[in-house]
């Protein structure tokens, strides 16, 4: 392939993880050329919680760890990536959802994390826009929130870094064909296209999950931390069958953004009436005041999702050259920086900060016929 | 003839007029400002863009989908 050799590095992709991958290898010392169409994906469309979730130890790992690079860059994002480190509330409705508060803290506690179980009377204290006849909720200390789009700004704002507005066709190995019929090649390409990586990498085994999100008006402040249903867990893991939980979030404009609703299989972006009007009323059923506010726009992305849920991060096994960041589900924002540097440490021959094997793409993809 | 109050300004506008159209006749034409403090207006005129929110007698209301009526007091710097 007669291609131009433009950087040691291509990032295919300049969503939240595309970013976080390039600043990780400019950090480096190599040269990064990020390639994005500005067609959009995830990460404008995303909430911007940054959360720890606990399904299964890697993804604990994972965003803890992640969490911790957010907290460390907080000081050196500009005010417009909107960050707060305003804690989560895990809400549970009964005596069972508040076992599952106890449980919860338990896995979090053994990992260092700040957590707190909170009595309904302590609850109602904390947020008094809630129910009143709610058991009690869980306190995640280290949890925050963040505008993601501006983030990627910040992160690719970096000396080592070129960014270029250009549409990947074909992968090469390392190196890319351009729509506009041009080759560029490097020492290795990271694909970073979220949804989109099928198109280029047909053997990808990612799924769409739509969600639809809505956001309020400005109001005086009432809610201050994260507010998410346990029933949450259950129903972002429901197999088959559109979901919603209850998930509200106080952004700093005073604008609430509530979430969040699953639907497998659509790529359409259209609003699902229905299911918006499922949704909002279970945000109404936790915090009954939402009822008589005023929203002013929604929206529907869709996340990547992979047969296990955890991201696919380091080398394609069968195409030497390309290396995955991909797969990033339903919490992208949150684990980007720990993706990245996962990813660069891989690529960079480094000892990695994590054990990689649950992340690692020839789990999902395996040996070719004739490989 | 309705007359209504914006920003404490009285004007009065001709039957069927929009809180919009208003607030083009009198004032700066903006029915509210962003968190940074800069005036924001009406645009789509058809109750999409969002642009036209406003306090009309302390609710908020699309500007471009509100018929003045008599007495009526909007405020847009609040
Ligand atoms: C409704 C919703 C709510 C969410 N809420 C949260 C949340 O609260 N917290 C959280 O952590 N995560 C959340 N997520 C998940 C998060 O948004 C994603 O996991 C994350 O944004 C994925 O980022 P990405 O960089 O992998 O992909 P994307 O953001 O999709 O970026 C892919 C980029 O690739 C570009 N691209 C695609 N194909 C090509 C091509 N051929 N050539 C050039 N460029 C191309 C696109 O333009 C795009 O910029 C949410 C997702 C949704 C849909
Ligand atoms: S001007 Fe667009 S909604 Fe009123």
């Amino acid at each position: 392939m007669n291609a131009r050799r433009c950087a040691d590095v291509i990032v295919v992709g300049a969503g939240i993880v595309g970013a976080a991958c390039a600043r990780a290898l400019a950090q480096r010392g190599l040269e990064v050329q990020v390639l994005d169409d500005y067609r959009g994906g995830a990460t404008a469309a995303g909430m911007g919680h940054l959360l720890v979730l606990d399904d299964n130890p890697a993804e604990l790992a994972l965003s803890a760890y992640s969490l911790q690079c957010w907290r460390d860059w907080a000081p050196r994002l500009p005010a417009g990536c909107a960050y707060r480190n305003n804690g989560t509330l895990w809400l549970a409705a009964d005596a069972e959802e508040l076992a599952l508060a106890a449980a919860k803290q338990q896995r979090l506690s053994t990992h260092g994390l700040d957590c707190e179980l909170l009595g309904a009377a302590a609850l109602r204290a904390a947020e008094p826009a809630l129910r009143a006849d709610l058991h009690g909720a869980l306190k995640v200390g280290g949890d925050g929130i963040v505008y993601a789009p501006n983030v990627v700004d910040w992160l690719l704002a970096h000396e080592h870094i070129r960014r270029c507005r250009a549409q990947v066709v074909e992968l090469d190995g390392a190196a890319v064909r351009l729509a506009d019929g041009r080759r560029l090649a490097a020492g290795a390409v990271v694909l970073a296209t979220g949804i989109d990586a099928g198109a280029l990498c047909p053997e990808l085994p990612l799924t769409p999950k739509k969600g639809q999100l809505l956001i309020t008006d400005r109001y005086p402040r009432e809610i201050r931390h994260t507010l998410v249903e346990l029933g949450y867990v259950k129903s972002a893991h429901q197999a088959t069958g559109p979901s919603v939980a209850c998930n509200i979030q106080p952004r700093p404009t005073g604008q609430l953004l509530i979430g969040s609703s699953r639907q497998f299989g659509s790529r359409d972006p259209g609003i699902d009436g229905t299911l918006l009007a499922r949704m909002l009323k279970r945000a109404v059923h936790y915090v009954p005041g939402l009822a008589t506010l005023n929203a002013i726009r929604c929206w529907s992305g869709l996340r990547a999702a992979s047969p296990d849920g955890q991201p696919l991060l380091g080398p394609h096994p069968h195409r030497p050259g390309l290396w995955l960041a991909l797969g990033h589900e339903g919490l992208g924002i949150t684990t980007a920086p720990g993706s990245a540097e996962l990813l660069a440490a891989q690529l960079c021959d480094e000892r990695p900060p994590l054990p990689v094997a649950p992340f690692l793409p020839q789990r999902l993809l395996p040996e070719a016929a004739d490989a | 003839m309705p007359e209504l109050y914006i920003d404490g300004q009285r004007i009065s506008v001709a039957a069927g007029t929009s809180v919009a159209a208003a607030l083009a006749l009198a004032g700066d034409g903006c029915s509210r400002s962003a968190l940074n403090g800069t005036r924001r207006a009406p645009l789509c005129g058809m109750g999409v863009c969002q642009e036209c929110r406003v306090s009309i007698d302390g609710q908020r209301r699309l500007a471009c989908q509100t018929p003045c009526r008599d007495g009526m007091r909007v405020e847009t710097r609040r």
